[in-house]
């Protein structure tokens, strides 16, 4: 084992260096998820790494894998990670909690471009704690083929009713095909995702201004009724374990009629090496029920830059290179336009070769661009957030709400139940931690 | 008295034995199957068995993106020198617990034992700080040590149970002929206790390497072993299935061989003392 001592006076003599020599080259270690729009940011930073003469250790896990790692580093000031990858959830919290370091003033960077609800849903107290690095909304995807064989017209604003009638219309269970595949799997980033759309949608809403839970209420009620009705009507067998990727995998293999999620799956299923149905797909906009708001989901994953980092200059150098519209227009030249990183920049939705590349852009542009996490419900609301609540108690209140919602689906449950074991976890969490006092 | 073994009874056995065996193996042999599949003819349904057009895609991918070698040895290094050093604690602890026990000796086993049942979550914290304290972050030494600490109670355990098989008096003989304390353990115990030592060892480089809460939470880039390697091919979003099967592959293969090789052994030695 090193003597420490002797290892600190070489890390100090070096950092003395470092200081000295400020174009010395650094190490810097970047943490993401394994989505592909980063697998292709890895790829191309060989490009940046010869620009600069930076080097760089990539560390990429699984995204749960890679919240609970980042998490535990960023609240101990472990230091371990000179750039990481979080969502929209985190970065408004940890900004706060100043674990963040702000990104108002990377040199050169084109703020302007950027998508005004995607910047607003990264900030916290007007200041930018992550610089988008993709977004996504969620929308509705549908079988065009489906539709004309039964004589149906998919509106531009569809409503959640006429979902349900047009699901009513397409089941055809003996062949396999399911009017309407939602997710069904239990957690907040997991059901909630469209589940979460679908309260506001209905007018409901997680808190009241006094921060009193309103879960047992008839708005939540109508939405779970509406949900549990179409799920166990025209909806997949066994839809409690489907994930975005089971719900994926039903739909590119012809097996759902509809499905509404995030606009990120238009990419795959319109690839036809991953697709059988690429040619039969159309989307139109999320459903809306009785409000005309908070009924497009919202995630990024953006770039934040810990506060504990010893190389933060380097790190905001990367991030403006990773985020800009350069990096845009690189990744269309080396991978096809179709791949570029969505959601974030306006002049990407003036590329014409994206446009055209793209068929789904206007979309998935109007749902990102709807999106407002500080206008989502039709009652007035003491936080933030669309298909979830920026606030820390949230991952734990949203887990065990996604459970109640999960359970109600297989039956074990009954919406009642479900929503006043909900309502009473809700009350319970948000006394706990002193919110409304 | 046992009793009589009929041939039906036997076959009986042996083709229950067998169906186990092979429930046991099927989601490994999947694994290794999806490896060689396309993404779409991994999430296929109907599952396609045999049928397929065999590709090592996956292998090159899994290549290309992540540096294998380094997670491999960073994997060899933690498990071999956590198992080595584990030793040295274990065997003067066992050996004092299993000739010499005290008033206490059970309870301190009870205790060390019981160390296992706390979730590794409730105390991440407390040890994050202290290896950001002591620099040990990210490093093979930090997780060494903390893989030693966690597999001890079993180290110990195991060993006292195979040193109480072995005589006392062997020992007192080997004192009355001159032997000291080392040359005691070193040239009279251990050599008599080396099937248990052996699959003591093998069982703990097994546990080591698959260990996958602290490998993954108290390493970055550098020290990361082939658990960090085999999470980095998993997604909530995307098709990923036969990649992730591919690192898996790359990932439990050395240890698999292993285990084959020494069957025998590890066998032998978790079913020592069994028949009494």
């Amino acid at each position: 084992m090193p003597n420490k001592y002797s290892l600190m006076g070489t890390v100090a003599g070096l950092a003395l260096l470092s200081g000295l020599t400020s174009a010395q080259a650094e190490e810097i270690t970047i943490a993401t998820v394994n989505n592909g729009d980063m697998i292709i940011m890895q790829e191309l930073s060989p490009i940046w790494e010869k620009e600069t003469g930076n080097t760089i250790n990539w560390v990429v896990l699984e995204e749960n894998v890679l919240r609970q790692r980042v998490t535990t580093d960023i609240a101990t000031g472990g230091g371990q990670y000179d750039v990481m990858t979080i969502g929209s959830y985190e970065a408004p919290i940890w900004g706060r909690q100043d674990w963040l370091t702000p990104l108002n003033d990377l040199p050169g960077f084109d703020y302007d471009d950027l998508i005004p609800t995607v910047a607003a849903n990264l900030s916290a107290d007007d200041t930018l704690y992550a610089v988008p690095f993709y977004a996504e909304s969620s929308f509705t995807l549908y079988r065009k083929d489906l539709f004309e064989k039964a004589g149906l017209t998919m509106p531009d604003q569809p409503t959640w009713e006429q979902i349900r009638e047009f699901a009513a219309k397409l089941t055809d269970k003996p062949n396999e095909v399911y009017g309407l595949c939602l997710r069904g799997k239990p957690g907040w980033g997991e059901n909630l995702f469209v589940f979460g759309t679908m309260v506001n949608t209905f007018g409901g809403r997680w808190f009241d201004e006094d921060w009193n839970a309103t879960i047992d209420t008839p708005e939540w009620k109508a939405a779970l009724d509406y949900y549990l009705d179409v799920m166990t009507k025209y909806g997949p067998p066994g839809a409690t374990s489907n994930g975005f990727n089971e719900n994926q995998t039903l739909f590119q293999t012809g097996k759902c009629a509809m499905w509404i999620d995030a606009t990120s799956a238009a990419g795959r299923v319109f690839d036809p090496t991953q697709s059988d149905v690429a040619d039969k797909v159309a989307f139109t906009a999320s459903p809306v029920a009785t409000v005309p708001k908070g009924n497009s989901a919202f995630w990024a994953w953006a770039l934040a830059v810990p506060a504990s980092s010893q190389k933060q200059d380097v790190a905001k150098e990367f991030i403006s290179w990773a985020t800009s519209a350069d990096y845009v227009a690189l990744v269309g030249k080396e991978k096809g336009w179709v791949a570029v990183p969505p959601g974030t920049r306006l002049s990407t939705y003036k590329n014409p070769d994206y446009i055209a590349a793209a068929p789904f852009a206007a979309t998935t542009l109007d749902a990102i661009q709807s999106a407002d996490p500080n206008d989502a419900t039709a009652q007035p609301v003491p936080y933030a957030g669309i298909q979830y609540v920026s606030i820390p108690e949230f991952q734990g209140i949203g887990t065990t709400v996604g459970q109640n919602i999960s359970a109600a689906l297989s039956g074990s449950m009954t919406a009642e139940q479900a929503l006043q074991s909900s309502q009473r976890s809700a009350e319970r969490e948000i006394r706990r931690a002193g919110y409304g006092n | 008295m046992a009793r009589a073994v009929t041939p039906q009874r036997k076959a009986l056995n042996t083709a229950i034995a067998a169906i186990v065996g092979a429930l046991i193996f099927f989601p490994i042999f999947w694994t290794v199957l999806t490896s060689f599949k396309t993404e779409a003819q991994a999430i296929a349904d109907p599952p396609v068995w045999f049928a397929f057009d065999w590709t090592l895609e996956n292998y090159t991918a899994v290549n290309q993106r992540s540096d294998y070698l380094l997670h491999f040895w960073n994997s060899v290094v933690i498990s071999v020198g956590s198992t080595l050093l584990g030793l040295v604690i274990a065997v003067p602890a066992a050996w004092a617990m299993a000739f010499v026990p005290g008033r206490r000796t059970k309870d301190i086993l009870m205790w060390m034992l019981s160390t296992k049942m706390l979730p590794s979550v409730g105390v991440l914290v407390p040890i994050y700080l202290l290896f950001r304290q002591l620099g040990l972050l990210d490093t093979r030494t930090g997780l060494v040590i903390v893989l030693t600490l966690i597999n001890l109670p079993i180290i110990i355990w195991m060993l006292y149970t195979y040193f109480r098989e072995i005589p006392g008096e062997i020992l007192e003989a080997a004192r009355m002929d001159g032997a000291n304390l080392r040359e005691e353990v070193v040239h009279v115990l251990l050599p008599m206790a080396v099937p248990g030592m052996a699959s003591t060892v093998l069982l703990n480089i097994i546990l080591a390497w698959n260990e996958a809460f602290w490998t993954l939470n108290l390493t970055a880039a550098k020290a990361a072993p082939l658990t960090a390697f085999i999470a980095s091919y998993s997604s909530p979003e995307g098709l990923f299935y036969a990649k992730l099967s591919a690192a898996s592959t790359m990932a439990i293969a050395p240890i698999l061989i292993m285990g084959w090789f020494s069957q025998k052994q590890l066998v032998r030695g978790l079913t020592f003392g069994a028949v009494k």
